[in-house]
């Protein structure tokens, strides 16, 4: 007895004082890819190594259009590899409240040879969805009721839908002692019918669709859904097949994209509190 | 042909036995013997080799190769672990009556994997004992996805609920609890029928394939470069074991060695991904016990090793790393100071909680003599890795068959008769020890050099295995090669295909509230064995 508490005084406090400081996350790590839009002269290389369809292009006339989906990426850094235009930075918050918020693409004009020359407009990042002011106005207000709804004491359900159980070794980590998430009066629970909120990890199965959407059907309302990982923003590389739906998205209605093949605790933690108002998106 | 020594003795006493039966024998490395038999003969060659060698069936798998072969060809993978090599017999089954005799009543190990060449490929498996679907649900409309005329992005209609039979379990008192496919902690979906009479399990059926991807499919889909990327998502916690096991697979295919220094560096990450995962089990099997202190030092631990695998390879999961023909980045001196600080760190810490369990004999007591696998139940089921050593089965691919840089550092390994959930927590630890040694000895010999071979294009119709013992047991990855870079077929075999089972017997007469250690104990891969 007094062995567990002298080595647990001895460890001291080992939680990380994310989000007030900057994730803890080694220069040497594979995050957010960069492009040099201005100075990208091709995307065919990168495209071409690109494990899940993250960057591509489509050419039109002389026209290219070129993107990269951050919810396909596995952060490989194959593109970088190959393209001097591209690099990988280490940033892990990336989790977005759109599906569309994820993917930046620009507008190149194509020369002969397949290169594409100079941008053509700047490059955009997917909008919020809606112009109307008015539907705007009212999504707002809805959001401000649902963070003073959810915003402090959270209780989250994992489903795994069909991941490889990667993302479920990181959503663990967040019950250590290093990133705690209970500190934010944050709580994983048994039951569906206990929860507010709906993590799930994909890509959804086929065997797993029914699941999935029984578990959503059991939650009291206001309820939200993140996406956790590449494979639950998009399907990943496993995609749409005989077996699987593809992303989290193709079964019920996702709040916040999580993305990172697995994204990390504090990408995690960033995606989850993003969800109940309590941080902003980065990027 | 050329053979190792061992190998060669079983070749010449087969070919004197069977003579022309054995109709052609080929083999692309010195421990990989192909024989292609007729069907008949696949019986009598597993009984020999199971009885005179003790061989073990450790794979059994098909190929559709009608396009080219007027037939579906089915392998069986057996491994000499005394001879230090692999016997793969290929059988024909002809595409218009397609049948063949089922091993599993002579070797029960095989149950899971026969039926999963009846499901994807439709070829009927004549005497298995419980010919049921297994790798495809109840629901699923009467279509083999492994067969090559069938689309990788079929629409199917959507699932309809689980429509299997389970066995019934009757009697007074007799009650069964249904658990999944979602459960109640983080971990993967699965359905577990309990069949109970007070508290003692009498019978534990198991349901998988919750998340069958259409993984091998897809293989036959991508350019191989990228098929690395996919083997990384075989099974989340063992990323770099099946993608080394595939790359391995892939440079065997192409003759292709991976330079020494790259060799060291996969042994290096295989480690590492052992520590990681061994500690973070030592922690939640205490936590099943209500040890949860244990547990949170044990997290503590598991993400000091996670941080290290970011700072060598840029992944907390070592993903990215592995590349064919080699490791894709090179440690510099810095890095590896600080993953020499982090073993000499973490080692001592370890200690500590290894202590810390050990004073505590309220987790002991919940851990001896519960969810025993004994050991001639194991060897029936042909029970691998951590869950096999502790169930007295002496072996260790790394051993028995050195690959990466195994053969030049040495180390022990643990093995022990009683089968207990204890036994399986005590492999780990010593594991972790032995781990930390590997690393260092690797460390100290780490050769210099290149860390790539070149291999860009694989030669098509080449056959290989690439094997790799994973934390939680052997992996094995079989590929066929087809033109342009492609795969005409990748056979992945995680041991939690072949340990599931076990679970059900390990569990007989435990109580249902043991039931979560004991899984825990085993720890193994859904995603692995449903792919």
């Amino acid at each position: 007895m007094f062995d567990v508490l002298r080595q647990s005084l001895n460890t001291g406090v080992v939680t990380t004082t994310y989000p007030a400081a900057s994730p803890e996350v080694s220069n040497r790590a594979r995050g957010r890819p960069e492009i040099d839009w201005a100075q990208w002269k091709d995307a065919r290389p990168a495209a071409a190594v690109c494990p899940t369809g993250a960057i591509a292009f489509a050419d039109e006339g002389t026209r290219r259009t070129a993107s990269l989906d951050l919810g396909q990426c596995v952060f490989c850094g194959l593109c970088a590899d190959v393209d001097p235009a591209i690099r990988m930075t280490n940033e892990c918050e990336l989790a977005a409240r759109g599906r569309s918020r994820l993917i930046a693409s620009a507008h190149y004009k194509l020369q002969n040879d397949g290169t594409h020359e100079k941008l053509l407009d700047e490059p955009t990042l997917g909008g919020a969805g809606t112009t109307n002011s008015a539907m705007q106005a009212a999504g707002q207000e809805l959001q401000a009721r649902l963070d003073a709804v959810l915003g402090r004491s959270l209780h989250i359900r994992e489903v795994d839908a069909g991941s490889c159980n990667g993302c479920e070794i990181e959503i663990v980590g967040l019950n250590s002692p290093v990133y705690d998430i209970e500190r934010f009066g944050i709580h994983f629970v048994a039951s569906p019918r206990h929860a507010d909120m709906l993590l799930v990890t994909g890509p959804v199965t086929r065997n797993m669709e029914l699941a999935l959407r029984k578990t959503y059907d059991a939650m009291p309302a206001p309820r939200l859904v993140v996406a956790v990982g590449a494979c639950g923003c998009s399907g990943g590389i496993f995609g749409r097949n005989y077996a699987t739906c593809g992303g989290v998205d193709e079964v019920i209605p996702v709040d916040v994209y999580v993305p990172g093949c697995p994204p990390n605790p504090h990408a995690l933690l960033h995606g989850i509190l993003l969800a109940v108002g309590r941080i902003g998106e980065k990027r | 042909m050329n053979l190792l020594p061992g190998l060669r003795i079983v070749f010449d006493e087969l070919t004197q036995r069977f003579g022309a039966q054995i109709e052609h024998a080929h083999a692309p490395q010195l421990n990989e013997l192909y024989l292609h038999t007729p069907v008949v003969l696949a019986g009598g060659l597993c009984s020999i080799l199971y009885r005179k060698y003790q061989a073990r069936l450790a794979g059994v798998f098909a190929e559709d190769a009608r396009a080219r072969d007027k037939a579906f060809f089915v392998y069986y993978l057996y491994a000499l672990d005394s001879a230090h090599g692999f016997v793969i017999v290929r059988v024909p089954v002809p595409a218009d009556h397609p049948e063949l005799p089922s091993l599993t009543n002579a070797i029960p190990a095989v149950n899971w994997q026969e039926r999963e060449v009846q499901d994807l490929f439709g070829l009927k498996l004549v005497g298995h004992p419980n010919p049921r679907r297994c790798a495809l649900h109840d629901d699923w409309p009467e279509v083999h996805p492994l067969r090559k005329d069938f689309d990788l992005k079929t629409q199917l209609p959507p699932f309809q609920g689980e429509r299997h039979k389970f066995r019934k379990v009757e009697g007074e008192g007799v009650f069964q609890v249904p658990v999944g496919p979602v459960h109640a902690g983080i971990i993967e979906p699965g359905h577990f029928l309990f069949s109970v009479a007070g508290e003692p399990v009498l019978y534990l059926q198991l349901r998988m394939f919750y998340v069958h991807k259409g993984t091998e499919k897809l293989f036959e889909s991508l350019p191989i470069p990228h098929c690395v990327r996919l083997a990384e998502s075989i099974s989340g916690d063992s990323s770099f074991a099946h993608a080394t096991a595939f790359c391995h697979a892939i440079e065997r295919a192409a003759e292709v060695d991976a330079p020494p220094r790259a060799r060291a560096l996969r042994t290096i990450c295989l480690e590492l991904e052992r520590i990681y995962n061994h500690v973070a089990d030592i922690g939640a099997i205490c936590t099943d016990v209500a040890f949860v202190t244990a547990h949170m030092h044990a997290m503590r631990l598991k993400e000091q090793v996670l941080r290290a695998n970011e700072q060598v390879t840029g992944n907390r999961l070592l993903r990215g790393m592995a590349c064919l023909g080699g490791v894709r980045f090179d440690f510099d001196a810095e890095q590896i100071q600080a993953l020499s600080n982090v073993l000499n760190s973490l080692e001592p810490q370890f200690n500590s909680l290894v202590e810390l369990i050990r004073s505590h004999s309220g987790t002991r007591d919940r851990l001896e003599t519960t969810g025993v696998l004994k050991p001639e139940v194991s060897r029936d089921l042909g029970v691998v890795g951590i869950a096999g050593r502790a169930s007295g089965f002496d072996h260790d691919l790394r051993r028995d068959f050195p690959h990466a840089f195994y053969d030049q550092v040495s180390f022990t390994v643990p093995v022990f008769t009683e089968g207990d959930v204890q036994r399986r927590m005590v492999v780990r630890r010593e594991e972790i020890f032995q781990s930390f040694a590997i690393i260092r000895q690797t460390l100290d010999k780490l050769p210099s050099g290149p860390i790539q071979s070149r291999l860009e294009q694989v030669p098509p119709d080449r056959v290989a295995l690439g094997y790799v013992e994973g934390w939680r047991g052997e992996i094995f990855h079989w590929v066929h090669t087809a033109p342009r870079n492609r795969l005409a077929r990748c056979k992945i075999k995680d041991p939690s295909l072949q340990n599931w089972p076990a679970l059900s017997e390990a569990i007989l007469g435990n109580i249902i509230p043991d039931f979560p250690v004991v899984n825990k104990s085993f720890n193994l891969s859904y995603s692995g064995t449903d792919r």
